[in-house]
């Protein structure tokens, strides 16, 4: 009996939380599962001999000898009947365990705490800088749809979608750096150098966020609570407070969850246009010099990254809308 | 119920296009206008270095200038869109055809073909499409058929999702009951039934589906683990030109409006929200 009163009483946000969760866990397996077979893959299919191919990575074209090639080929176990390997390879990959970059002779471990540090700090400021530009813009608009900046917001974010993350760092470090020389255009050390390839992100972000939040606003302010709310005489911002932020919060922040997949891809290519040191950048610099446990293990750690970014999504989504938690 | 939905009319296959789809549908014409006219009327060949004549003004026999190593601007943008268009085109259609195929299946059969592939599906979603096309990239660099076996993986989901979840309310529907009462086949089913429904929305889909395997193709090329030099791609063009921007800022400018006007061309002819 005392169980039924206490939930009546308390929110239940934690309701169907328990399976939101475990969802998300299962998507985690199945990236650690799909990058592991594909970069198993990708090395048993490269062209020609695998050992001589990777130790050309590691010590130049030209200094390639048989006892280097051997020397990879024991260390990654080529020798190996195939399936023996692809478990052993997942095994391994299950413990986290991610080997040595070809390349530099460090763990893949070490140098990805380095460069996620990074990532994940210039995919904050974007994220920021997205939510302080896109929502209120497109809420403003959604008060008074197909207003002048409703039209003007609209123009803007259709060429903001129709330009490539690069395109617009590109252009950014033309008028800010190149012509006007506010801001470094390229590298890393002080608050200065995340701006560009921060701004970059949101820019994209922000024109999606903006519509969303126009559309979600226009649908609010037309709906029969908000005009109850000024009818039992709210004002206009007591009732936008009250009853429209939170209800346009709710498709914003639940599509916040689509754009990680941009986000997400945006930090490889602005990351190598900014020469930003995180792990898109390193991503790149791997499949060029083919260093197969770097590939592995950035690869892994985006997706574990894109999978963590969407269960905060889910949770926050969870919070906001109790209606949610029944279904 | 109202009158449409109980007889299909011939109309729904090819929508009538809004003012913006029509702004689209129109760059678009041009862009392809660019694209094949140019080598057409032009003695233009995207490789032909010219090293006395680097980083030239437009001029009237070299309508868009010269690159850094004298070759025709014109050439290789022209050359360039073939080559977006082409890809575009080649994985929009073996992406849409098993996924509008398969979601079909999905969405009629339900049962262990629905879940398997269901589970394929999401399986494929798990990952963020350019990390998948980066990662099949990686293992035959600057190889075309990789590039569009990768993209063609991603987008091929996007349509069996979305027919799927209409293919289910459809089947369901009392006129396609009563035709299949009346003993029709599968396939007259489908056309008659499923496909007048479902096209408007594959082709707002297969829009927006050749702006992103452009817009992915470009991003590889430009990070160069995409296609490689020399061949004239939107992306690389872009990054070849990037040491020159101070001598040359028109040259520079050259790929990023091309590119601008491509994928703005098919998020218009696509027309709704990308929701």
């Amino acid at each position: 009996m005392s169980v039924t009163l206490a939930s009546r009483t308390t929110p239940r946000w934690t309701a169907g939380l328990g399976s939101l969760l475990l969802q998300r866990l299962f998507q985690a397996g199945l990236v650690a599962w799909m990058v592991g077979t594909l970069t198993f893959v990708l090395t048993r299919s490269l062209p020609g001999d695998m050992a001589y191919r990777i130790a050309a990575g590691r010590y130049g074209h030209d200094m390639v000898n048989t006892s280097a090639a051997e020397a990879v080929r024991a260390e990654l176990a080529l020798d190996q009947p195939a399936l023996g390997a692809y478990f052993g390879w997942l095994w391994d990959l299950l413990q986290l365990d991610l080997g040595r970059s070809l390349v530099s002779g460090e763990p893949v471990m070490t140098e990805l705490w380095h460069q996620l540090g990074h990532s994940l700090g210039l995919a904050f400021l974007a994220v920021l800088l997205s939510l302080l530009l896109g929502p209120p813009l497109g809420l403003l608009a959604g008060l008074k749809p197909n207003g002048a900046l409703d039209r003007v917001s609209e123009v803007a974010a259709s060429v903001l979608r129709a330009l490539p993350p690069f395109a617009v760092g590109l252009v950014l470090i033309l008028i800010f750096s190149v012509t006007l020389g506010w801001l470094p255009a390229a590298g890393h050390g002080r608050f200065a150098h995340g701006i560009l390839p921060a701004l970059t992100l949101a820019l994209a972000l922000a024109a999606i966020s903006s519509r969303v939040a126009r559309n979600a606003m226009s649908d609010v302010s037309q709906s029969a609570y908000y005009a109850f709310s000024r009818t039992k005489g709210l004002g206009e911002r007591l009732s936008f407070l009250r009853h429209g932020l939170r209800n346009a919060a709710v498709p914003v922040i639940a599509y916040l969850g689509v754009q990680f997949v941009y986000l997400i891809e945006g930090v490889v290519v602005v990351e190598t246009l900014f020469a930003w040191p995180g792990i898109g950048h390193a991503l790149v610099h791997a499949i060029v010099a083919r260093d197969v446990p770097m590939i592995q293990g950035t690869a892994l750690v985006m997706g574990l990254m894109f999978v963590a970014l969407n269960t905060v999504v889910d949770l926050l989504c969870h919070w906001l809308d109790p209606r949610r938690r029944s279904a | 119920m109202n009158v449409s939905t109980l007889a299909p009319s011939r109309r729904l296959a090819l929508p009538t296009l809004n003012g913006r789809q029509r702004l689209g549908a129109a760059l678009l014409a041009l862009l392809l206008a660019f694209a094949w006219l140019v080598p057409w009327l032009f003695d233009a060949d995207p490789a032909r270095q010219q090293l006395t004549r680097i980083l030239q003004l437009p001029t009237l026999a070299e309508p868009l200038g010269t690159d850094h190593l004298g070759r025709s601007l014109l050439a290789r943008l022209a050359s360039a869109v073939r080559l977006s268009l082409g890809m575009a085109l080649l994985s929009v259609a073996s992406a849409a055809i098993p996924g509008v195929i398969l979601g079909v299946m999905a969405g009629w059969r339900g049962g262990w073909l629905d879940r398997v592939l269901g589970s394929l599906a999401d399986a494929c979603l798990a990952l963020p499409g350019l990390l998948l096309v980066l990662l099949l990239v990686a293992i035959a660099p600057g190889n075309f058929w990789a590039l569009y076996v990768g993209i063609s993986l991603v987008l091929w989901i996007e349509y069996f999702r979305v027919v799927r979840a209409r293919t289910r309310i459809l089947v369901a529907s009392p006129q396609l009951e009563a035709s299949r009462l009346l003993g029709f086949g599968p396939l007259y089913l489908f056309r008659r039934h499923l496909w007048p429904e479902l096209a408007p929305q594959v082709l707002t889909l297969a829009a927006f589906g050749a702006a992103s395997a452009i817009l992915a193709m470009a991003a590889l090329g430009f990070v160069s683990v995409g296609l490689r030099p020399p061949t004239a791609e939107l992306g690389l063009l872009m990054i070849e030109l990037l040491p020159y921007y101070h001598e040359a800022p028109w040259a520079m400018a050259q790929p990023i409006v091309v590119l601008f006007v491509l994928v703005l061309s098919l998020n218009l002819l696509a027309g709704r929200d990308p929701r």
